[in-house]
C-alpha cells in the first residue's frame, strides 16, 4: 500500500543512500528532471547501483525514467529493468501508446535477463492537457499500469494558468484522474506540495486529496512524508465505525435481517465495502481497535 | 573497453566520490585520496579494480578522490568515468 512517495535526486549519493530511512511508502529515484542531460548517464549508473546493493526494507522502489521522447529513456530501461523495481514512472505520459511503447521495451529487457514479462509495474505521470483527456484510456492501456499519478507543475505550465497553493487550477484535472483511475481499477496518486516550509499547507492539502479520492500523495521533501502518511490513515474513530459496521452486518445476517441500522443511519453495501477497505488498510499499517 | 581519453565523474560533496581516468599503456594504476584512507583505503581500491577487471579495461591511471561514499557509489562513479573514457554515452 502506497500512501506516501518521495522523490530522490538521481545523482545525488547523499540523498539516495539515505532513502530508506526516510519512512516514505515508495521511494522515486528521479532520472528525469532532477537529473541534468549531461549527467544522464552517471545518474543511471548511480540509481542502478543504489538499486542492486542498498536495501530499501519494506519500500516500494520506482524510478521515474526519461520520457519516450527524449533519447535517454531505452537506455533507462535498459539499466534499471535488471535490478528489479517495483515499478517505472513515465513522465509527461500524452496517450495509451506512450504506455505501450515503454511496455513493450520492458518486456524485450525482462525476457533478455530471464524475468517474468510484467513483473514490473508502470506508472503513468499525466502532466499535460493531452494526458488528462486520455486518462482513462492511458489507464487501461496495459495490466502494467498500476496508477496515474498528477503532476501539476507541468501541467499548469501546458494549461497556461498559475500554479498556487489553493489549487483552483487543477481541480478539474485531480477529479478527472480520479475518477479515470477508478473506473480503471487502479491507484492514483496526487501531486507533491512544493512548498517545503509550509507545515500547515501539506496537511491542507494532503486531506483535500485524500477527500477527492487519491490513493496517496507525493513529496519532493522528507518533511512532508509525516504528514502525507497520516492524511492518507485511517483514524482510530473511522476504524471503530469500521468494526462497528462488519459486526452489525454479520448480527443482522445471524439474525436473518436485510436491513441494518447503525448509529441511526442504515448500513448499505457502499458503506459495508469502505468498512472493509478501512480495516484492511488499518491491519497492513498494523494499526488496532482502541477496544476489543 | 579501451581507455581514448580523460575523462572523470562525480562530485566532491559529502558521501561522493571525484574520479578522474587516463589512458596510461596497458598498466592500471589506481590512487586513492580519503578522508578515510586508513580504514578504507584497500578497499576503496579493491572495489574500484573490481569494476575495472568487469568492464575489461586494459590500461588506466585512475585517480579516486573519496568523501565518505559507500562502496556502491565508488562503483556507479568508476564506471561512469570509464564509459566516457572510452566513448561510451549511453
Amino acid at each position: 500500500m502506497i500512501r506516501s512517495l518521495l522523490f530522490f535526486p538521481g545523482n545525488n549519493p547523499n540523498m539516495l543512500i539515505n532513502a530508506s530511512a526516510l519512512l516514505s511508502d515508495a521511494l522515486i529515484f528521479d532520472l528525469e528532471d532532477a537529473v541534468s542531460p549531461a549527467e544522464k548517464d552517471a545518474a543511471r549508473i548511480l540509481v542502478r547501483n543504489t538499486l542492486r546493493y542498498m536495501d530499501h526494507g519494506s519500500a516500494e522502489t520506482v524510478v521515474r525514467i526519461n520520457s519516450v521522447d527524449t533519447a535517454y529513456w531505452r537506455s533507462d530501461v535498459q539499466a534499471i529493468i535488471p535490478e528489479r523495481p517495483s515499478m517505472l514512472l513515465l513522465p509527461k505520459v500524452g496517450s495509451a501508446s506512450d504506455v505501450r511503447e515503454l511496455e513493450c521495451e520492458m518486456a524485450r529487457v525482462e525476457a533478455e535477463c530471464g524475468m517474468e514479462v510484467g513483473s514490473v509495474g508502470i506508472i503513468a505521470l499525466i502532466e499535460t492537457a493531452l494526458g488528462v483527456e486520455n486518462a482513462f484510456q492511458i489507464a487501461t492501456s496495459s495490466p502494467r499500469v498500476r496508477a496515474l499519478f498528477l503532476g501539476a507543475e507541468d501541467l499548469t505550465a501546458d494549461l497556461r494558468c498559475k500554479r498556487t497553493k489553493e489549487g483552483r487550477e487543477i481541480e478539474y484535472s485531480r477529479q478527472r484522474l480520479v475518477v479515470a483511475a477508478r473506473a480503471a481499477g487502479i491507484d492514483v496518486y496526487d501531486t507533491p506540495f512544493t512548498d517545503v516550509n509550509d507545515d500547515e499547507g501539506i496537511i491542507k492539502d494532503a486531506m483535500l486529496a485524500r477527500a477527492l479520492g487519491f490513493s496517496g500523495k507525493a513529496a519532493i521533501s522528507p518533511r512532508h512524508v509525516g504528514a502525507i502518511n497520516d492524511a492518507f490513515s485511517p483514524d482510530e474513530a473511522e476504524i471503530e465505525y469500521a468494526f462497528e459496521v462488519i459486526e452489525a452486518i454479520e448480527r443482522a445476517k445471524a439474525e436473518g435481517k436485510g436491513a441494518i441500522a447503525l448509529r441511526g443511519k442504515m448500513i448499505d453495501a457502499p458503506i459495508v465495502a469502505r468498512a472493509e477497505r478501512t480495516i484492511e488498510m488499518a491491519r497492513a499499517l498494523g494499526l488496532g481497535r482502541r477496544k476489543a | 573497453m579501451k581507455i581514448l581519453k580523460n575523462a572523470a565523474a562525480g562530485t566532491v560533496e559529502s558521501s561522493d566520490a571525484y574520479v578522474t581516468v587516463e589512458p596510461l599503456g596497458e598498466e592500471i594504476s589506481v590512487e586513492v585520496e580519503s578522508v578515510v584512507i586508513e580504514q578504507f583505503g584497500e578497499d576503496i581500491e579493491r572495489c574500484a579494480r573490481e569494476v575495472l577487471a568487469e568492464l575489461g579495461v586494459e590500461g588506466a591511471r585512475l585517480v579516486i578522490n573519496d568523501r565518505g561514499a559507500l562502496e556502491c557509489v565508488i562503483r556507479a562513479r568508476v564506471e561512469t568515468a570509464v564509459r566516457r573514457a572510452g566513448g561510451d554515452l549511453s
